[in-house]
């Protein structure tokens, strides 16, 4: 059962003030992934403090950086049930969890951050693994 | 929000996604829930058996790659089986 709109949305708000779209439908989800093109990264949300608090700012410092991926779009685990089924399905070979990062390249999936690469670490680590990725996948040579 | 924990009072390891290794032939990747005298309860666990054709240490990259394929909702690894619980972050990442 989804937690309360109310506890959620200062959550969302912590994702969406950073540009990120958020996708609450699997439409807007297939509007969003369906014929991906250039770089994005999918931000998949939630409510565990265990992980996601240390998500949160560490996409914050992450695009903060100089290269940055061309779209950020997001989905609320345990809130949004359908858009996050549908999201889930364009990376199937990676197993649900939540909070985890998706970077796409052309609708593929390039590097992905699972939340036991989350846990236990600072946002300035969750940054730095999501930095690498960005100057390898996301520069103007590979991402027009 | 940022940083905040709903789960204050728990184990260290509450919440953490872990790998049980055993003294015997299986091996456990899932959340760390906590441990009491039955054992380590885990939630969404997936078990590794070293019979299997993929070895241990395959099992445990390919869970670290590609998350955690998830065969039990909860489960209790007994405590007498347990000879080390590591985070899985820790091992590959």
């Amino acid at each position: 059962m989804p937690y309360n709109p109310a506890l959620v949305a200062p959550m969302r708000a912590e994702v969406t003030r950073l540009g990120a779209k958020e996708l609450t439908t699997a439409a807007e989800v297939d509007a969003a992934l369906g014929d991906q093109r250039g770089s994005m990264l999918l931000f998949v949300n939630s409510v565990c403090g265990c992980a996601a608090g240390n998500a949160r700012p560490g996409l914050a410092l992450a695009l903060e950086h100089s290269v940055v991926p061309q779209q950020v779009v997001t989905v609320f685990a345990g809130q949004d049930l359908d858009a996050v089924f549908r999201a889930r399905q364009y990376f199937a070979e990676y197993q649900p969890s939540s909070p985890s990062m998706a970077l796409l390249r052309d609708g593929e999936v390039v590097h992905f951050v699972h939340r036991h690469q989350i846990e236990g670490r600072s946002p300035k680590d969750v940054a730095a693994n999501l930095t690498a990725a960005f100057d390898r996948f996301c520069g103007a040579s590979v991402a027009q | 929000m940022s940083g905040h924990v709903f789960h204050q009072g728990h184990a260290e390891l509450h919440g953490i996604t872990v790998v049980v290794e055993t003294n015997g032939s299986r091996t456990y990747v899932g959340r760390y829930d906590s441990q009491d005298e039955q054992g380590v309860h885990m939630l969404d666990v997936g078990i590794h058996e070293e019979t299997a054709a993929e070895s241990k240490d395959e099992y445990i990259k390919r869970s670290a790659k590609f998350g955690i394929r998830s065969d039990h909702k909860h489960l209790i690894v007994p405590a007498s089986e347990v000879a080390r619980v590591t985070r899985l972050g820790e091992v590959f990442s």
